[in-house]
C-alpha cells in the first residue's frame, strides 16, 4: 500500500485514465454500489482561495461515496493567515483526514503539500499552474458525449495563453490517436511556446493555430471555450481589451456541426451566450456532474491505493 | 598573460569564453577565502577562446553546477602540483539551491525555505524548469 497524490494530470498514465473513466460510468449506472464504499475516512478540502465550485464539487463526491468531509474555506481565518507554511498545515491535517484536495493560489503549493503530507493529496487548482481534476472531467465529457476519445477535432478558444485547463487538456488528448488540436485565439492569449514545442510538436499532433472562431467551428467535433480570467492579468488595461475577444452566440454556433459538444470550464462571464445553454450541443453543465463522478473514482482510487479503502468493490 | 601554477586546489579549464563570470559567481567563489583567478578570453586550440578558473585551494565545488552552465568544460584536480583528477562534465538531472525562480507565483516566492530545485526537462536544449511551477531557469 503506498499513498500517492495527483498534482500534474501527467501522474496518470492513459490505462489510469481509462480505468478512472471506466469506473465513473460504474458510479452512473449503479451509484449504489459506491453509496457508502468510503463510510468512515474523511477528505479535507483546503481551499486557501475562493473556489465554490471545485469545492463543492470534493465534497458532494466524498459525500456520494458515503464519506465525511472536513473543510477549510477561508484562508483569512485558518492558521495560514498566521504564517503557517503549506508543509506544516499538510502534515497536521495528515493527522485528521484520510486524503486532501487543496486549492492555492501559489504555483507548485500542492506539490509542496503532497511532498509534507502522510495522506494522498490532489491538486484542486495552483494559481495558474495544475488543475488535473478539471481534465478528468473534461475528458469523461468527451468520451460521453462523442462516444470516443480518439479521431477528434477539438477546438480551443480563447484564453489559450493563462488558460491552464486548455494546456492540461492538450497534454491529456495528446496521448490518443489521431487527435487535431484547433487553436483559436487572439495574438495576445496565444498558446505558450513551451506547451506548444513540449505537447503538440514533441508528440506530433496535428494543429491549426487561428484568430477566427468561424472559420474553425465547422470543423470541430468539440469547441473548448475558456474565459478570459481577470486574475491572470497583472494589467487591468490588457484585461478589459481581450476579455470579450470571442463570444459564442447561437448565430456563431449555427455555423458549428450538429453535433459538436461544447465544453466550458466554468465560471463562464459572458464568452457563451445563455441562449445557447438550451441547445442540445450545450455540454457545460453536464461536465459539471462529469466532474463529480471523475472526482469520486480519483478519489476512490487513491484511497484504495493507500489501503484505507479496500479494493472490491 | 601568466598566472602561477598551483600546488593544491582545482583548476575549471575549456570554459566557453564569456561564462566563466557566471560560473564564478554560481559557485559562489565570491564568498571563499582562498586565492582564486578568472581568466577570461585565454587561447584555445579547440574553441579559439576559452575561460578558466583556478582556485588555489582543495576546497569541495558543485559538479553540477558546472554541468549546468558549461557541460563542456572540464575539471581538473590538482595535487603537489600536478593533475591527480580529470573530470568531464554533463547535464545534471537536478539543480538544488543553485538557481532562484522568478516566478512571482511560485510558491518558492511566499515559502522561502523551501528548496530550490531546477529539473533538466530537455537535454537538447538545455532546458531546466522548476519543479512547482514548470518555470524555465534563466541563469
Amino acid at each position: 500500500m503506498m499513498k500517492r497524490s495527483v498534482i500534474d494530470i501527467t501522474d496518470l498514465s492513459r490505462e489510469e485514465i481509462d480505468g478512472l473513466m471506466r469506473t465513473a460510468d460504474d458510479i452512473i449506472e449503479n451509484p449504489g454500489k459506491y453509496a457508502h464504499i468510503c463510510a468512515g475516512k474523511k477528505l479535507a478540502t483546503l481551499f486557501f482561495e475562493p473556489s465554490t465550485r471545485t469545492r463543492m464539487s470534493f465534497e458532494a463526491a466524498m459525500y456520494e461515496l458515503g464519506g465525511a468531509v472536513l473543510s477549510m474555506t477561508d484562508a483569512a481565518t485558518s492558521s495560514a493567515s498566521k504564517g503557517e507554511s503549506v508543509s506544516d498545515t499538510a502534515k497536521v491535517i495528515s493527522c485528521y483526514a484520510d486524503i486532501i484536495s487543496m486549492r492555492h493560489p501559489k504555483e507548485g503549493a500542492a506539490l509542496v503539500a503532497a511532498n509534507a503530507a502522510s495522506i494522498p493529496v490532489i491538486n484542486a487548482g495552483d494559481g495558474g499552474h495544475c488543475h488535473p481534476t478539471q481534465t478528468l472531467a473534461d475528458l469523461l465529457t468527451i468520451k460521453r458525449e462523442k462516444g470516443r476519445l480518439g479521431s477528434l477535432t477539438v477546438g480551443l478558444c480563447g484564453d489559450l495563453k493563462f488558460g491552464r485547463t486548455v494546456h492540461s487538456l492538450i497534454q491529456a488528448l495528446s496521448r490518443y490517436e489521431d487527435i487535431r488540436i484547433v487553436l483559436i485565439s487572439p495574438d495576445e492569449l496565444r498558446l505558450p511556446d513551451y506547451v506548444y514545442n513540449d505537447v503538440i510538436v514533441k508528440n506530433k499532433m496535428k494543429c491549426t493555430q487561428t484568430s477566427d472562431l468561424l472559420w474553425a467551428l465547422p470543423m470541430l467535433d468539440v469547441l473548448y471555450m475558456t474565459r478570459v480570467q481577470k486574475e491572470r492579468f497583472f494589467n487591468e488595461e490588457d484585461y478589459l481589451r481581450l476579455k470579450d475577444s470571442y463570444i459564442l452566440t447561437p448565430e456563431k454556433l449555427s455555423h458549428a456541426k450538429p453535433d459538436t459538444a461544447v465544453l466550458h470550464p466554468l465560471p463562464r462571464v459572458n464568452e457563451i451566450s445563455v441562449a445557447i445553454d438550451d441547445d442540445p450541443r450545450a455540454c457545460y453543465f453536464k461536465q459539471v456532474k462529469y466532474g463529480k463522478y471523475m472526482r469520486m473514482a480519483l478519489i476512490l482510487k487513491l484511497l484504495q491505493e493507500s489501503g484505507a479503502v479496500k479494493e472490491d468493490v | 598573460m601568466n598566472i602561477d601554477s598551483i600546488k593544491n586546489g582545482v583548476v575549471i579549464d575549456h570554459i566557453t569564453a564569456g561564462r566563466g563570470m557566471t560560473l564564478y559567481r554560481l559557485l559562489d567563489l565570491d564568498g571563499v577565502d582562498v586565492p582564486v583567478a578568472i581568466i577570461t578570453n585565454a587561447q584555445s586550440e579547440k574553441k579559439g577562446k576559452k575561460d578558466i578558473i583556478k582556485i588555489d585551494a582543495d576546497i569541495p565545488v558543485d559538479l553540477d553546477v558546472i554541468g549546468y552552465v558549461d557541460p563542456g568544460a572540464t575539471v581538473n584536480i590538482i595535487k603537489d602540483g600536478a593533475v591527480s583528477e580529470k573530470k568531464k562534465m554533463k547535464l545534471p538531472q537536478t539543480l538544488k539551491n543553485v538557481l532562484k525562480c522568478k516566478n512571482p507565483r511560485c510558491i518558492t516566492m511566499t515559502e522561502q525555505e523551501l528548496p530550490q530545485i531546477f529539473k533538466l526537462t530537455d537535454a537538447d536544449h538545455r532546458t531546466y524548469r522548476c519543479i512547482y511551477c514548470e518555470t524555465k531557469a534563466n541563469i
